[in-house]
């Protein structure tokens, strides 16, 4: 039997529990004797401790324990970097628990286990802290004077400079015929989930064993951590992955509480669950985006791209976290995007902040560099008098360069290319769906009260980052087929997906691949997890080599009892067949093989987004009348499931792009601490969005052919919405140099006439 | 002092603090887990519920008022062999994705459809706009509620 569930719009599995109620994520669970934990966080942005006094918060009943630093033995564990761990970054690494000074608000003080979320909430009231505040650095402008230091130890606020190097930039400046040089700023997002963050730990004393629920994304290597603070051998820590409401990046890090909370179980022997509220979401769970650029653009007076330079800063928050360095590599890395600019040089400085720590959201970086570059095009196109389709056309990396080259990043000297493409072809498509030669017609037109305008802008999406990811199949006593995967799922249908892969690899019908497990450190030697859109293009070509070695496998074993030749063997549905004879697949109950990939190089998928928008200069508001994504991932797996991705992280994207922005004052507290006041995008927002997938140019780089793409649908939209937003209001010649476009700020922008 | 109110077609009484949401209420001590909560500030409408019809915060009231109630949660919306018709459409068009807006989006999409099987999609936006979801970008969820729409409608 021939398969072809690869490219097909097969309906998700995991939808049969999720549309019933019958999810379970780790707030569903509650084992006997369960306790709870709440957590004192620090309401000072920047402070020494002096006092931490529990005793009256103890004597509450239905109080089990407070933990603060002082009952750690060795004091509190630090979390390490899980990406760029550079030696630069070690005196900036968050301890679990604060035990000197405060610096941020949000930061952990310490730890109320109790009978009940409410008890535990009385008795914060009741714990006694004293804090003598120092002068908050509340952004990196302020941290840049080096006057008052997050950490004294290092003698700077600045964690590092990322350099990107291509060419010589500074040379190709100087004879340059024309050069524009820009200030561009981006607002601070979050991943927020929509399910807050959890852990669940228990303790078996007579196993020595530590279970841990509500894992997600990177288990194995969390486990790792953990083993190490809390003096375990790795095996006897258990991550267990449960259904996940939403990834983005930002969940399944390794944050405090995944020490504090196993912590606390093992100290008291009993289950201990903590699950995280919203208004502490917004202050601890990873911050990222927020940076500004100062970056000039070289070009022939045709239109010919020479050189970009330029000098980023990002506001890193606090602590440099597990992979907190992310989204300022990519700046440095990225700013040129899909174009071909021959002499690149960026220098990304990393600015430590009294803010929530940062680490990475959907597309890091990349949001920040396509809303920074695409705007200079368009402000470019219009110096040059060129228009900036064409200007776009002439400069994007040609399929004949491929691979192409880009920008080397140091210190961590790691160098890169794209893989393969087409990216004039998605542009053309692109500009087609959306009818762009009829709608350029509108260009800044008045129609009704309303301003119209368009934009379009390219992008690319990286994805698939290795080293290596395991998958394992096994047959169960039915004859049916299970498969278990190191990668995680944090919404993305990988049940879907996965039993789509493997029933083709196998030839089997979709419905003998039983279960797919995934995500717990339980079921494969090693896994690596969930991030940089890996899952599909590793944990796919993980699993076709596990299918290989599958096959061979059952094929010998079945050769041998059926008395024939290994090459003989047929798997059919639930049989296999050989020499005239054969068995049914629940013969083999138990047969198991695993598999893995292992890959250094990145996918980088593309496309291009259009938008037309309307703008009402009288109240500021923005209403997009059509938006059309067009991107091309190598290797369709489900067509439905990718462009829910691309939909899905469009609208992330366009809530970047209008609404959503982490507020701090000058003393450094969070002024958008609900969702009341950091707003999302609503179901009445952005009715008009379209996506087109294609594959057209598989990556070579992996036997699927498969590219990671689940985030370019954000990537692109600051930029997109920028400059058509811009373009509506070109009679008024607008200072558009900073997202979110808020009402206000569009309006302002209509009240000086050019 | 006991609550008494109804749950998905059957009796409960329940004695819980003052203080305990009808959320917290139906999730831990009834272990209907479907009922999500998502801000316990009456803005993700994860916890939507069925009261006597309407489509209800249960973070937002406490287990008091459902005293003499008919509550219906995502459980009660559900058979245990085919899925439902919105259920259904809403798996045809990918309207989920982690799932954790999924039981607050149909409840109040069951509501709405239950009252106003005509409704357009202006009105489905209208009303579905007090539901946050953060992985699906709300297209495909829209188009699973208008497509839903003939399985509500009384034949003539
Ligand atoms: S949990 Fe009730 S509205 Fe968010
Ligand atoms: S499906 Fe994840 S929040 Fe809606």
């Amino acid at each position: 039997m021939k398969n072809a569930f690869i490219g097909s719009a097969i309906e998700r599995r995991e939808d049969l529990r999720f549309l019933r109620g019958r999810g379970e994520y780790v707030d569903d669970l509650k084992p006997d004797g369960l306790l709870y934990a709440v957590i004192l966080r620090s309401s000072v942005a920047h402070g020494r401790i002096v006092s931490i006094d529990v005793s009256a918060a103890l004597k509450i009943p239905g109080v089990h324990a407070v933990i603060t630093a002082k009952d750690m033995p060795g004091g509190a564990p630090i979390v390490p970097m899980r990406l760029q761990p550079l030696p630069e970054f070690k005196p900036f690494e968050q301890p679990v628990i604060a035990h000197d000074k405060v610096r941020y608000v949000g930061e952990p003080l310490a730890v109320v286990i109790a009978d009940s979320v409410a008890i535990g909430e009385d008795a914060l009231e009741a714990i006694e802290i004293q804090i003598e505040s120092l002068p908050a650095v509340a952004d990196w402008h302020v941290a840049k004077r080096d006057q008052n230091l997050l950490f004294e130890g290092p003698g700077t606020n600045r964690s590092l400079t990322f350099n990107a190097v291509r060419g010589d930039a500074d040379a190709a400046f100087v004879n340059a015929p024309y050069v524009r040089r820009e200030t561009f700023r981006t607002g601070r997002h979050y991943g927020l989930t929509m399910e807050p963050r959890g852990v669940m730990a228990q303790w078996d004393a007579a196993k020595g064993l530590l279970t841990v629920s509500g894992a997600a994304k990177v288990p194995f290597f969390n486990r790792r951590i953990l083993a190490k603070q809390i003096g375990l051998p790795e095996d006897s820590i258990e991550m267990i992955e449960n259904d996940v409401g939403g990834g983005f990046g930002a969940r399944g890090e390794f944050y405090p509480e995944d020490f504090l909370i196993p912590f606390a179980a093992r100290q008291l022997n009993r289950p201990v669950k903590w699950i995280e509220d919203r208004r502490e979401n917004l202050m601890a769970m990873n911050h990222a985006r927020e940076a500004e650029v100062d970056v000039e653009l070289a070009c022939e007076r045709d239109g010919t791209i020479l050189a970009l330079r330029g000098h980023a800063h990002v506001d890193m928050g606090a602590y440099m976290r597990t992979n907190g360095a992310v989204g300022a590599r990519n700046i440095a890395q990225f700013m040129a995007g899909p174009y071909r600019i021959p002499n690149v040089k960026l220098d990304v400085s990393l600015w430590m902040t009294n803010k929530t720590p940062v680490g990475t959201y959907r597309g890091p970086g990349r949001f920040e560099t396509d809303f920074f570059r695409e705007r200079l095009l368009d402000l470019v196109a219009q110096d040059l008098g060129i228009d900036r389709v064409e200007f776009r056309r002439k400069n994007l990396v040609a399929r004949s360069e491929m691979p192409y080259q880009i920008a080397t990043i140091s210190p961590y000297l790691h160098e890169d290319e794209y893989d393969s493409g087409d990216y004039q072809a998605t542009l053309d498509r692109c500009l087609k769906e959306i009818g762009w030669s009829e709608k350029a017609k509108l260009a800044g037109r008045l129609i009704d009260g309303h301003y119209h305008g368009i934009a379009v802008g390219c992008f690319i999406e990286g994805g698939g980052a290795g080293p290596k990811e395991t998958a394992r199949l096994e047959i169960n006593d039915d004859g049916s087929i299970s498969v278990y995967i190191g990668s995680s799922a944090v919404g993305q249908g990988v049940e879907t997906v996965f039993a789509q892969i493997a029933a083709d690899a196998l030839e089997i019908p979709l419905d003998r691949i039983r279960w797919v497990h995934h995500g717990s450190t339980t079921y494969v030697s090693d896994g690596y997890g969930a991030y940089h859109s890996r899952s599909v293009v590793m944990g796919g070509s993980a699993l076709l080599d596990a299918a290989n070695n599958f096959k061979a496998a059952l094929s010998e074993e079945a050769a041998k009892r059926l008395g024939c030749d290994a090459s003989e063997i047929t798997i059919d549905e639930d049989k296999v067949s050989g020499a005239g004879k054969s068995l049914p697949l629940a013969a083999f109950a138990g047969l198991t093989r695993e598999g893995a990939f292992l890959n250094k190089k990145h996918t980088y998928s593309y496309g291009a987004q259009a938008a037309h928008v309307a703008v009402d200069a009288k109240i500021g508001k923005v209403d997009i009348l059509d938006y059309v994504v067009v991107q091309d991932a190598g290797r369709i797996i489900n067509p439905l499931t990718l462009r829910g991705q691309v939909i899905g992280s469009l609208v992330q994207g366009l809530g970047g792009a209008f609404l959503e922005n982490l507020v701090y004052d000058e003393q450094g507290q969070l002024l958008t601490g609900s969702l009341a006041d950091y707003l999302l995008p609503t179901a009445s927002d952005f009715p008009r969005l379209r996506a087109i997938v294609m594959d057209e140019h598989p990556s070579p780089i992996n036997p699927l052919g498969a590219k990671g793409a689940g985030e370019g649908g954000m990537v692109g939209a600051g930029g997109v919405i920028a400059n058509a937003v811009a373009n509506a209001l070109q009679s008024f010649n607008p200072d558009l140099r900073e997202l979110p476009l808020t009402p206000t700020r569009v309006w302002e922008m209509t009240q000086k006439k050019a | 002092m006991p609550t008494n109110f109804e749950v998905n077609g059957k009796p409960v009484s329940v004695t819980v603090e003052a203080r305990t949401t009808l959320a917290d209420c139906l999730r831990h001590h009834l272990r209907l887990t479907g009922t999500h909560v998502g801000c316990e500030h009456g803005v993700c409408g994860a916890c939507t519920v069925i009261v006597d019809g309407y489509a209800v915060r249960s973070c937002l009231m406490l287990t008091a008022q459902a005293e003499g109630t008919k509550v219906t949660t995502v459980e009660g919306l559900s058979n245990d062999e085919a899925l439902t018709p919105l259920q259904a459409s809403f798996r045809k068009h990918h309207a989920l994705q982690c799932g954790f807006c999924t039981p607050g989006m149909i409840t109040t999409a069951h509501a709405l459809l239950s009252e106003e099987p005509d409704c357009d999609a202006d009105r489905v936006r209208d009303v579905l706009s007090g539901n946050l979801c953060r992985c699906t970008g709300y297209i495909s969820i829209v188009e699973a509620v208008l497509d839903a729409r003939s399985a509500y409608k009384k034949p003539a």
